[in-house]
């Protein structure tokens, strides 16, 4: 059976199962009683094991048996868990995101076979329970019992009637035909099974007529079914002759064939739940890949005919169906409001009504609006996706810096672009390390410091507007402003007279330099002063910007602030001499029209104050080289913005309105200080730049 | 019969077309693998701080494309559009598009590989163009200076 057409199915459910095994497992480390956690790692392993199965990962499947296998024992109380168990599966799991990642990458496992990991699985059952630890079949005795059904008598006996083909029974009668029941088995070692089945098929129609097929006639086609099938089959012929039809194809092992005694009504209803058990669990000796089967089933379900050849994994976004449903109405309305212009345009004649192209535009605007807020919320991803590791994280962490910390998550649920999600995982784990590593003190200073011996590290994500904002704090020593002063200064990055002047804040943005680690010996974990800069820049790069806040001995925090969405923004069309700009409106916080008599000069610099905050004022025109259209104006148009709690007004010459803008990039060969964030095209096919308000302020 | 044939697949092999384009007195080779459009002038955005020789960003149907003046980066006189002044859209493997103005494309020409000089270490003595250069194209109308593309829209300077 050709599988790859379910690979991406198989990676996504995968992903799915190894983060709930990492999940329970963390739960399992501190309750190894818990066994509603011990029955969902359980599930979780059993499921791996099919899907591996499915696909042909041999190796994966092998794993994920052997700790399917451990579970088994400890559910039936045959042994406990205990603190090195645990850690011999968090190895096994990283052996399957091993697998995983090179299935990602060729849609194959690999050749690792991580015997360490097995062998250490099995030591620990065989101590645990006592006895040799064969691979025994646990998981096929499970499941025996639900296969007898099969062994007991043909399974076409099985079928399940519906009260609609219970009336073409009748007719069949009517018309003096057999009803046949029939179970065909091909050889195990068949290859084109959908083609022998179709031979059956061939030879069964020129006799009479098949009724109803288990599975579906389309399944049977599709090769979606075990080494057996069954149909309901009316004839003129005899059993015999029939069976002989379909026995006379190749490759076919056996066929059974008998009446097919119509069940009473109720008797049908009560045979439908074991019916639907066979179905699944046809024979014995398949019982084994019953789940496999099971899951096939499962994925055929949800994409039916998706072929992908490629081994390199699509990149795919798991959509709300309700999404798509709003999506495809407001599809609807928009054709709506086309037909509305279009028949206006054909009213011209005399009777053109302006008012009504008008409500038409309005209308189409709305829609517009709305069917852009859906696309993009059909993009968005929870930052759980991302975050959701990192507990696991922490805890390796711990174990390594041998200091005892937690890590508090709050809002996994807030969403985020899928380019930003993909993006902002290895920043965020850079902070979280920095914060283990450097941030926490060790056990004995906290203790001597008075706090708690367990340090504490929150990840809060919250919507803010536009913004998203992520913060990573802890509560360990905070920034040594003094230390980061003098390593500035040893390293030449400012002059004394500089470091004299620099505010707090400004040192700790020293941080964000490159090539700057205040660490004083080099981990494995962080301190290769390759951090916090490449951290910013790629913050930077997805169009968001990091602030860091600390106090003395309180601790510190980091503080990532994300646009919602990349691709269109609202923004403040602005007007320098003959240019257009746009602002992007997230960034600003007021618009005001300044006397020239307000402007205040501190250090020859121009400032306003404004209500009480004294806000530097930034020339557009000078900065951009716009010739300004020479003005002896009494008052000036400035736009206040903001950058973390950084504020600037920007003088500009007119403003033009708020307008929604779809960025372009402008691509990589200009360099313009990165004073443009992008372009966007106009309605008259203009081009209007973008301004980098974090730049500029 | 057979052996003209396989002459004559040998000469396909070695021949590559060229746009001639003209730049004052000059004309320039561009191979014609890397044009995906030519487009008459039009109105170009000023970025501010970029490159001098960048004139700004067109709108091509939809896109926003970079536009560079090859007058500005060969330091020749700056462009004087005409009715003649055209906008050759390049595009390079794995980079976006990116425009080149030139003041008239003149022909397609095929070149055979010996009809190409390519350019000797002695030429470049003193003269930093020459890494723009990735031949010099012999025609029975005169010389045409083929154009390292590459090199052209991608120079050390634009990185800085």
């Amino acid at each position: 059976m050709d599988v790859s057409q379910y690979l991406e199915i198989f990676i996504d459910e995968t992903k799915e199962h190894l983060q709930t095994l990492s999940d329970q497992l963390m739960i399992l480390e501190q309750e190894p009683e818990n066994m509603e956690t011990i029955n969902e790692i359980f599930r979780a392993a059993h499921s791996l094991k099919g899907m591996a199965g499915t696909m042909g990962y041999k190796r994966m499947q092998r794993l994920t048996h052997d700790m399917e296998n451990v579970f088994q024992e400890i559910r039936s109380g045959n042994m406990k868990v205990q603190p090195e168990l645990v850690d011999v599966l968090f190895r096994g799991l990283d052996a399957l995101e091993g697998y995983l990642a090179n299935i990602l990458d060729s849609a194959d496992e690999g050749t690792e076979e991580n015997q360490d990991i097995i062998n250490a699985l099995n030591d620990i059952v065989e101590k645990g329970t006592g006895k040799s630890s064969q691979p025994k079949p646990a998981v096929a005795a499970a499941q025996v019992p639900a296969a007898d059904n099969a062994a007991g008598g043909a399974l076409y006996e099985s079928i399940s009637i519906s009260d609609y083909e219970i009336n073409t029974f009748e007719t069949a009668k009517e018309q003096n035909l057999n009803i046949l029941g029939i179970t065909v088995y091909l050889q195990e070692t068949c290859i084109l099974k959908a083609a022998r089945a179709f031979l059956v098929f061939k030879a069964l129609e020129e006799l009479g007529e098949v009724m109803k097929a288990v599975p579906d006639v389309q399944d049977i086609e599709d090769e979606k079914f075990d080494m057996n099938f069954s149909l309901i089959y009316f004839t003129q012929e005899s059993a015999e002759k029939v069976k002989a039809a379909i026995e006379n194809v190749s490759e076919i092992k056996e066929a059974v064939v008998g009446e097919f005694k119509l069940p009473e009504q109720e008797a049908a209803k009560a045979q439908e739940p074991a019916a639907k058990e066979s179905k699944i669990v046809p024979e014995p000796k398949q019982a084994g890949a019953a789940a496999v089967q099971k899951d096939t089933k499962k994925e055929t379900e949800k994409k039916p005919e998706k072929k992908s050849a490629k081994p390199a994994v699509g990149r795919t976004v798991r959509v709300d169906i309700e999404k798509l449903d709003v999506l495809m109405n407001l599809v609807s309305e928009l054709i709506i409001a086309k037909n509305g212009l279009v028949s206006i345009s054909s009213n011209t004649q005399n009777t053109r009504n302006d008012n009504s192209f008008n409500e038409q535009i309005e209308y189409l605007e709305s829609v517009t609006t709305n069917l852009h807020e859906s696309v993009m919320k059909v993009r968005m991803v929870p930052i759980e996706s991302v975050v959701n590791r990192f507990p696991r994280m922490i805890r390796d962490l711990s174990k390594k810096l041998d200091k005892k910390m937690e890590l508090h998550m709050t809002g996994e649920d807030t969403e985020l672009d899928r380019t930003v999600i993909d993006e902002i995982g290895d920043p965020l784990q850079h902070l979280l390390r920095n914060s283990a590593d450097h941030g926490l003190e060790s056990n004995e200073d906290r203790i001597a410091l008075g706090k708690s011996e367990v340090g504490n590290i929150w990840l809060n994500a919250y919507q803010d507007g536009n913004n998203v904002n992520i913060e990573v704090r802890d509560d360990g020593a905070g920034i040594n402003i003094e230390k980061v002063r003098n390593k500035a200064l040893e390293k030449g990055m400012i002059t004394p007279e500089q470091a004299e002047v620099m505010t707090d804040k400004e040192i700790i943005d020293l941080l964000f330099q490159p090539s700057f680690s205040t660490a004083d010996k080099i981990t494995d974990v962080s301190g290769r002063g390759v951090g916090l800069d490449v951290v910013k820049t790629k913050i930077e790069g997805l169009g968001g910007n990091i602030e860091c806040r600390s106090v003395m001995g309180e601790g510190s925090s980091f503080i990532i602030h994300l646009p919602l969405t990349l691709a269109i923004i609202q923004a403040l069309m602005v007007e320098l001499g003959n240019e257009k700009y746009a602002i992007p409106l997230g960034s600003i916080q007021t618009i005001e029209d300044v006397p020239l008599s307000d402007i205040k000069y501190v250090q020859t610099k121009e400032v306003i104050n404004l209500r009480g905050t004294v806000i530097p004022l930034i020339r557009l025109d000078q900065i951009l080289d716009v010739e300004s259209a020479a003005q002896d104006l009494e008052s000036l148009t400035v736009v206040i913005v903001k950058k973390g709690d950084k504020q600037a007004g920007l003088v500009v010459d007119n403003l033009i309105g708020q307008q929604e803008v779809v960025i372009k990039s402008i691509g990589s060969y200009i360099n313009c200080s990165k004073i443009i964030s992008g372009a966007t095209i106009l309605g008259d096919g203009e081009i209007a730049l973008i301004l980098e308000v974090n730049t500029l302020v | 019969m057979n052996n003209g044939n396989v002459q004559n697949m040998d000469t396909v092999a070695n021949e590559k077309q060229y746009i001639v384009v003209r730049l004052g007195s000059e004309q320039y080779g561009i191979d014609i693998q890397y044009v995906d459009n030519i487009v008459r002038n039009q109105r170009i955005t000023r970025v501010p701080k970029a490159q001098h020789y960048f004139k700004g960003v067109i709108n091509l149907r939809g896109e926003v494309i970079p536009v560079m003046s090859l007058r500005l980066k060969f330091d020749l006189e700056p462009d004087e559009y005409t009715n003649a002044t055209r906008i050759i859209i390049i595009k390079l493997e794995q980079h976006s598009a990116i425009g080149i103005i030139v003041d008239e494309v003149k022909e397609v020409v095929t070149l055979s590989e010996d009809a190409i000089d390519k350019p000797t270490s002695a030429d470049s003595a003193g003269d930093s163009r020459i890494q723009y250069l990735s031949g010099i194209g012999k025609q029975a109308d005169g010389l045409i200076s083929l154009l390292n593309i590459a090199n052209v829209v991608n120079d050390k300077e634009a990185v800085s």
